[in-house]
């Protein structure tokens, strides 16, 4: 631990280019695209196959096998494919955010997917009962009622992806896994214990922010204290859900 | 008016849960649907407002055909409440409400106005309209739903066991204010329920089913319960059908006896003396209202309310036949309680006088029908 | 492929140890998971403590775990054991929650029929509970599985063998073969974990199977 404060707390590791706030920035930039290309994908692929229950096998499945692949290795492979068809950092940036990209979604997906198949079907045979349309029902009543199940599975998408965005440093790229990398060539345990609690502490920031977000947006009716229900249901988390149904 | 005009709802895997009904549910008026698991009811409800497409056959509603319609803009104009309520958990009770008038366009404070008074019409205080629906009880949530069905006043409202997940209280409580708020409206109301008594209560025409969708027999209550077509209706139909037919039979006017009467409060030795031999005496308030009897042998000290026997019913003047053999058969003393339209003590009967009415009223109904009749 | 062919026993081998790494720590993290899940069940103060705590360790890099494991338990950094330690620990984060929630979706009224016929509390666990939240734990041991394989993986940066050396070993000679077996094998390898989870869990719950075909 006090290797960790020593390193922290030397000025010099905060400034320029290779100073922690820049690496953070990097760190954050690869995550934050990464997560807004899966949530662009996967929200409305989940909330499709949800609403109309069609190419559920296919999802469940693609979903579970995209999470079998090593980010590590699929990092290499986009490298070594995409690398010498684009100049620049680009060569490295875009196999990288494509390796977070497939990582996150899995689990967007399976939140997207999940929420809108939860939601009570009286409620759903009671908004098409009332004359709502497929799109009305679907966003009125499906989208709000599964923004839990969204917000978990953006959560832990978030997590993984920013513990995972560390390997970009491995191909040469910042963020914070270049305190991981550089340390390890040098043996500098603090720099490496520094670049790990950073990595978590970013975590749970990102995730925070995702906490206060998420309880602005869902509806009190879905969060308010439910006492009634002192059992949680095991498939709260979006994680777990896709391979129950798989 | 609604018309089921040789409907049939068949499955690819062969199953035919609805076959060939023929039917009309007259305007105003609830018609139950009932029959045991299997036998459509819900099915063919759901096909009313085409969230089921039927296979062959047209349902009219008045003079329009409604596979003709839009079906949204169809289901718009029909009320409709579904067992579990099916409230949306993400919006207020008023939003829920709201739900169709939005949808059909109103603006927001017409649709809120008009959720507030329907909050109040089934029975709930307007503070419950910014709550949302986990916040309500089984019961509440039910009447939100029928306040939800009726928000953009449609003449028809289909009801889909709507109150069978509520407990037995609660259900009878429902029940009668569906009645009275029914009594007001006039709406034309298809209602499915599996329970025959909940049917021949709430029901001005009765329409069993049986498995496979076919139509046993269509009559109002009194009918199904005086003449079921068969085996199978009879069966379903239950027991007590003689007795409980008398629901639908208004009470005669019948003599009344007088009874001594005492108050709370008045001494043991009073009573017995206004008694004679009589074993039994009624008890009644400042208003005349009968609150049970006292045994005139037992009592001691002062008539109190813990000595009362409260056992017996008390049928009203305007009542049913069955409410006044029930009066007489339940009361200690042997006579039943009857009290006027303002529930002051009218006078009482025994049970043989109401038999011998019953009697009478079925001699003089046998001799006004051509016989053989009755067996149909 | 004339290289896969040349390399197949090292390959296997390969496999051999990421079935190690990653499959030694499912079962760790599973006898580990289980008391802790049910300490966050059975004294609620502690759920959101060891459910918050737990997800903590989930965001800590697998490379930075894997190099700072010897600091811990004092082993030579090259060890396989801090590997095996360090997918423990990924394994116990993610099965404390599933296993608290898993014995949370017995029903009650099963619990109490169950005191209420004289099973003590520890007895009530073993027969009972558990057997009841089998399917819920496996779900999340399937979750775990597929996610040790592929974090192992990164254990080829810290010079620990197994299938991820072909990635590292592929990408330092620029050569896309090893790299793509590597993968291959790995997703093979997760969907045999899988199965053989899916397997293990329908031999130890007849009652769903049978629930299933009625």
């Amino acid at each position: 631990m006090n290797l960790v404060l020593t390193w922290l707390t030397d000025p010099a590791h905060w400034a320029g280019e290779d100073g922690v706030p820049h690496r953070i920035l990097e760190h954050l930039t690869y995550s934050a695209v990464a997560l807004v290309i899966a949530a662009i994908i996967a929200i409305p692929l989940g909330l499709y196959v949800g609403h109309t229950g069609r190419g559920k096998f296919l999802v469940v499945n693609v979903a579970g096998a995209a999470r079998a692949i090593p980010s590590l290795g699929l990092l290499f492979i986009m490298v070594l494919l995409l690398g010498p068809r684009l100049s620049g950092d680009a060569a490295f940036v875009v196999p990288c955010l494509v390796v977070l990209a497939v990582l996150a979604v899995p689990p967007i997906l399976a939140g997207a997917y999940a929420g809108v198949e939860e939601v009570d079907a009286s409620a759903r045979d009671a908004a098409k009962g009332m004359g709502m349309r497929g799109l009305q029902v679907l966003l009125e009543v499906e989208l709000p009622c599964a923004l839990p199940l969204i917000f978990s599975g953006l959560r832990s998408a978030t997590l993984q992806v920013v513990a995972t965005a560390t390997i970009a440093a491995t191909v040469g790229l910042g963020g914070l896994g270049r305190l991981l990398i550089d340390g390890l060539a040098v043996r500098d345990f603090g720099q490496m214990a520094a670049g790990a609690v950073l990595v978590a502490a970013l975590a749970l920031a990102v995730d925070l922010i995702f906490a206060l977000v998420q309880r602005y947006a869902v509806s009190a009716g879905l969060t308010g204290r439910r006492t009634a229900s002192r059992r949680s249901r095991p498939k709260a988390s979006a994680d777990s859900t896709l391979i129950t149904i798989s | 008016m609604i018309r089921f005009d040789s409907v049939s709802k068949e499955y690819p895997d062969g199953t035919v849960a609805v076959g060939g009904l023929e039917m009309t549910a007259p305007t105003g008026k609830i018609t139950v649907l009932v029959g045991p698991s299997g036998c459509g009811k819900t099915t063919s409800l759901r096909m009313i407002n085409r969230m089921i497409e039927p296979t062959s056959g047209r349902i009219w509603i008045d003079d329009r055909d409604t596979t003709t319609m839009d079906a949204a803009e169809l289901r718009r104009g029909i009320g409709y409440v579904i067992q579990q309520a099916g409230l949306f958990p993400h919006r207020t009770v008023a939003a829920n409400i709201a739900t169709v008038p939005m949808l059909l366009g109103w603006d927001r404070k017409k649709a809120r106005a008009r959720a507030l008074e329907l909050l109040e019409r089934v029975g709930l205080p307007t503070s419950f309209a910014d709550r949302y629906p986990s916040q309500l009880s089984g019961g509440q949530q039910q009447r939100v739903g029928v306040a939800r069905a009726l928000a953009a006043d449609p003449p028809v409202m289909l009801m889909d066991e709507p109150f069978s997940a509520v407990d037995p209280v609660v259900r009878d409580q429902l029940q009668d204010e569906f009645l009275r708020l029914q009594g007001d409206l006039g709406k034309t109301i298809v209602f499915v329920t599996h329970d025959i008594d909940e049917a021949i209560k709430l029901g001005d025409q009765v329409a069993v089913l049986r498995v496979g969708g076919k139509l046993a027999q269509i009559a109002e209550p009194a009918r199904l319960l005086g003449h079921p077509v068969d085996d199978f209706v009879a069966d379903f139909v239950g027991r007590d059908r003689g007795y409980r037919g008398l629901g639908f039979q208004r009470a005669p006017k019948l003599p009344l006896a007088a009874e001594t009467t005492a108050r709370l409060g008045d001494s043991a030795e009073q009573v017995r003396a206004a008694a004679g031999t009589e074993p039994w005496t009624l008890v009644v308030d400042e208003g005349r209202r009968p609150l049970g009897w006292v045994n005139t042998e037992q009592v001691a000290g002062t008539v109190s309310s813990e000595v009362l026997h409260r056992g017996g019913t008390v049928a009203s003047t305007n009542g049913t036949l069955r409410n006044l053999l029930d009066a007489a058969l339940s009361s200690p003393a042997r006579r039943g309680v009857v009290v006027d339209e303002d529930g002051t003590f009218a006078g009482t009967v025994l049970a043989h006088q109401v038999l011998d009415a019953i009697e009478s009223e079925r001699a003089a109904a046998a001799a006004a029908q051509p016989a053989g009749s009755a067996a149909r | 492929m004339s290289w896969s062919i040349d390399h197949l026993p090292a390959v296997l081998s390969l496999i051999g140890r990421h079935v190690y790494l990653a499959g030694l720590p499912l079962l760790l993290g599973l006898l580990i998971a289980v008391p802790l899940g049910w300490l966050a069940r059975r004294y609620r103060v502690l759920y959101p403590l060891l459910i918050a705590g737990t997800g903590l360790l989930y965001t800590i890099p697998s490379l930075a775990l894997f190099i700072l494991m010897p600091i811990f338990i004092g082993t030579r950094i090259l060890d396989p054991v801090n590997v095996v330690v360090a997918m423990t620990i990924y394994t116990v984060a993610l099965l404390v929650r599933t296993v608290a929630d898993g014995l949370g979706a017995v029903p009650d009224s099963v619990n109490q029929a169950a005191t209420a016929m004289g099973f003590g509390r520890v007895r009530r666990l073993f027969m009972v509970e558990l057997p009841l939240a089998v399917p819920v734990i496996s779900a999340g041991l399937r979750v775990a599985a597929v996610s040790n394989v592929s974090i192992v993986s990164v254990a080829a940066i810290i010079g620990v063998p197994q299938l991820g050396s072909l990635f590292t070993d592929g990408f330092r000679r620029n050569f896309m073969e090893p790299i793509l077996v590597g993968v291959i094998a790995c997703v093979l390898l997760a969907l045999v974990f899988d199965l053989a989870i899916i397997a293990g869990t329908r031999l130890i719950t007849p009652w769903q199977r049978t629930r299933r075909a009625a």
